[in-house]
Order: C-alpha cells, then structure tokens, then sequence
C-alpha cells in the first residue's frame, strides 16, 4: 500500500463548499420528504385500522405497493419515467425548476411513506383497545376518536422506531444522486472526481453522515424521554 | 404507451438482468443469494461477537454494527470500489465489488437478527446444558443455535426482501442488475415510463411474495 494521503484537499479549492452545499441539500431534501412521509404515513397508517373495508383496503394498497419496489426504481420512475407523459408547458416548467430534487423528494416521501405507516399501525394497535371504545361511548365520532385520541397516543409510543425509519430516510436520501440531486453522496463523487483523492473524499462524506445519524439519534432520545408514556413500548419488524 | 418495447427486450431484461444467465456477469439474483448466504456467515461471528463475554470482541463487534448502520449503502459500494484497487492493487470485476460490499454491509445487519435470535432462546435452556456438562462452544453449537436459527427465520426472509431491493443499487457502479438491464434499453429505445414500470413490477412480484411468505411462516412458528 502505497497511497499518498492529502487530506489537504478537503478544505483547499472549492472542496469545503461542495461538501457544505451536499449537506445543505441533503438535509433539505430529508426534511421535505420526512414531512411528505409522516402524513401519508399517519393517515395511511390509521386508515389501515379503520372499521370500513375500502378504506383499508386503499391504504394496504399503497402501502404493498410502494415498499416492495426498490427506491432507486422510484426515483427513475418519478424523474425519466413520469415527465414524458406530462404536458409540454408542465415539463418545461418542472424541468426549470430543479426536476430532479423534486421527484427525488416525492420517491423518498411517497416510498417512505409507506413504511412510516407500518410503524404509526403498529402504534395504533398497541394501544388498548378499551381508549378506543371508551371514546367512542363518550359520543365522539370515529374521525374525532382518531384525532384527539388514538393518534396523540400512537405517536408517542412510537419514537424509537420511527427514529430508526427516519435515519434510514436520511441514508436512502444518498440514492438520490442517480438522478443528478446534488446531495451530499453526490459532492463527496464530485470532489473525487476533481481530485482523484478518493479515500479522503469517501471519509469526509462517511464522517459526514455518521455525524447527522448520531446527532438525530441524540435528537431523538431527548424527544423521547420527554413524550414516551412509561412501560408502553412498540415493536415494529424491519422490512 | 407502448408495451411492445418489453416484449422485444424480454430476454435481456428478466433472463439477464434479473436471473443473470448470458453474456455478461450481471443478474440481480446472481448477486442477492451469494450475498444473503456469505453475509449469514459474517453475521453469526458478528452475532457472537456482540454476545461476547470479553469486552474487548464485543466492543469491536458494537462498532462494527453501528458504523455500517450508520452510513448509506451507497457510500459503502463507493468506498469499496474505490478502495479495493486503490489499496489492494488488484482489480475486481463489478461483480466482486458489488458481493464484498452487500456481505459486509449486510453482516451488520444479520448480525443483529442473529443476536436477538440467540437471546430468545430462554435462559433455562443455556442452564440445562452446563448441567448436563457441555461446554460453552457445544452448548451454542447443539442447544442454542439450532433454537435460534428457527426463531430468526421470518426476520432473515425479510432481511433479503430488503438486500433484493438493495441491490438495485449495484447499477451505480455499473453492475448489470435488473435496474441497470431497464437502464440499457432505454438508452436505445427511450421508453422510461414502460421499462421502469416493467421492472417495478417484477420487482414487486418476488418481494411481495417473499413477505407473504415470511408472514405465513411467523405465524406457523408462532403456533408451534
């Protein structure tokens, strides 16, 4: 092994505004598809434990839909495969308007999406059956029940696992950079292709996503300690 | 909309692509049943090491689990193909790129299937054994592991639910997987919308199968 190591290059040239701008997009690009994300999970995740069959029905659809397809597959599909069957006017126009970010935006959400509502179902049936029933006696209607009631509940009990899905929606954020979203995964390439400095490169972009994981895990368990309600724990399967 | 596109290129696409029989070393099952197999191997010393009782082997394993899961899968396919002919001084093929970085990456995360596989077998059984006399090594090769292997079956079939998605991503370095076959087409044929509606479908098809599957089996286990 004789490689020569010049961690100089990460912060001489245009190197650190690169890496800055990566994070910058990768962070935006999280955030908007983490909020996309908990309200198609929340609402598809409570549809799925309604009484009415269609409504489940609709839900579980989406859900079996969207989480046994790749996401890289969901990105090519948003970016090259949607924008061709749109009105000229409407291509142009998201075409000058950074496409890319927002159909990786809407495969990240609408992907994830589907997962968060596997978790926020999870949460909603560990929770005793008789707050469901005792809110209803009291005259509440059913969308009343969900809103006051159950999902206040199920969204406290599910933090640890939905930390976990929303670290992985930063980390699938990376795949992004197939359809040219200039994220953080994407810079780190960028700055290896300039400077032919791989190693240096791939540790910055690596120490760069341990560092947003282990801050929003921190982040997380704050959250937790101050909302989780005590001896009330949800288990969710990985998949 | 014109379907016809996947008819003409249905060899390449499902027999190629997805299979991995034919000219090029590609195939998106050629790569994900290596990968779940060696990646099981790993995961059991990584497993092990994680239960370990000297502190040192367990630390070592916490930081590998933790490191792996805690940078995208794509970083971890970048870095070894950058790193194996950088440091090692040998090329590999896409192939040996693209299997060395499912294994490890994976490993982390089999190991922990396998670590809660091990510490669902009850305490009483562990008991048992050292009072029939076996030592620590049988007791994990002939009470334990047998137990826990059943225990983890559904959590592994899901697991390679999520590698068969993963790797798709082997199409950035220019694997020829399924992704990477639908990327080919269109080049020549320009039909995105077709082509990647095509693959998500036979993407959906086995990775819907397989949960079916693993609900069917957690719910017989859970039964037994």
């Amino acid at each position: 092994m004789n490689y020569q190591f010049n961690w100089g290059i990460l912060w001489t040239g245009q190197s650190g505004a690169w890496l800055l701008q990566g994070v910058i997009t990768t962070l935006q690009l999280t955030l908007l598809a983490w909020c996309l994300a908990v309200i198609l999970g929340i609402v598809a995740g409570a549809f799925r434990t309604l009484p009415f069959a269609p409504l489940r029905w609709l839900s579980s659809s989406y859900v079996e839909f969207f989480r046994n397809v790749p996401l890289l597959v969901w990105m090519f599909f948003w970016y090259f495969g949607v924008p061709p069957l749109l009105p000229q006017a409407v291509q142009d126009w998201l075409f000058d308007h950074g496409a890319e970010f927002w159909a990786g935006m809407f495969a990240l959400g609408v992907y994830h999406g589907a997962r968060f509502s596997e978790v926020i179902r999870a949460g909603i049936q560990s929770i005793p059956r008789n707050q469901y029933e005792s809110a209803v006696s009291t005259g509440l209607t059913i969308p009343q029940t969900y809103r006051l009631i159950i999902v206040p509940i199920a969204l406290r009990l599910i933090i640890p696992p939905a930390t976990n899905e929303s670290l992985n929606l930063l980390k699938n954020s990376s795949v992004a950079l197939t359809i040219g979203v200039a994220e953080l995964t994407f810079q780190t390439r960028q700055i290896e292709t300039y400077t032919a400095k791989a190693l240096e490169a791939l540790t910055a972009g690596t120490v760069i996503y341990l560092i947003l994981c282990l801050g929003l895990a921190v982040l997380a368990s704050r959250l937790e300690r101050r909302f989780a309600i005590p001896g009330m724990i949800v288990q969710v399967k990985a998949d | 909309m014109d379907f016809q596109v996947i008819v003409d290129n249905f060899g390449f696409l499902f027999v190629q692509g997805f299979l991995g029989f034919g000219e090029f070393a590609g195939g998106t099952l050629r790569l994900a049943i290596p990968a779940i197999v060696l990646g099981f191997a790993l995961g059991i010393v990584i497993g092990l090491g994680r239960l370990a009782t000297n502190r040192f082997i367990r630390f070592l394993a916490t930081i590998y689990v933790e490191f792996f899961r805690g940078v995208p899968l794509v970083m971890v396919i970048f870095w070894f193909w950058f790193i194996i002919p950088n440091l090692l001084k040998i090329s590999l093929p896409e192939y040996g790129v693209a299997l060395t970085a499912f294994v490890i990456f994976e490993a982390a995360y089999l190991g922990e299937i396998i670590r809660a596989g091990i510490q669902s077998v009850p305490q009483g059984q562990l008991e048992a054994a050292a009072a029939t006399g076996l030592s620590r090594g049988r007791t994990m090769r002939h009470i334990v592991l047998p137990q826990a292997l059943r225990n983890m079956i559904p959590a592994l079939v899901t697991q390679f639910i999520v590698l068969l998605k993963d790797t798709s991503l082997a199409s950035i370095i220019g694997y020829i997987d399924l992704t990477k076959a639908a990327q080919i087409v269109n080049n020549r044929e320009i039909r995105p919308f077709e082509l990647y509606l095509f693959i998500a479908v036979v993407y959906w098809c086995f990775s819907y199968a397989m949960s079916r599957y693993a609900r069917r089996l957690e719910r017989r286990l859970s039964l037994a």
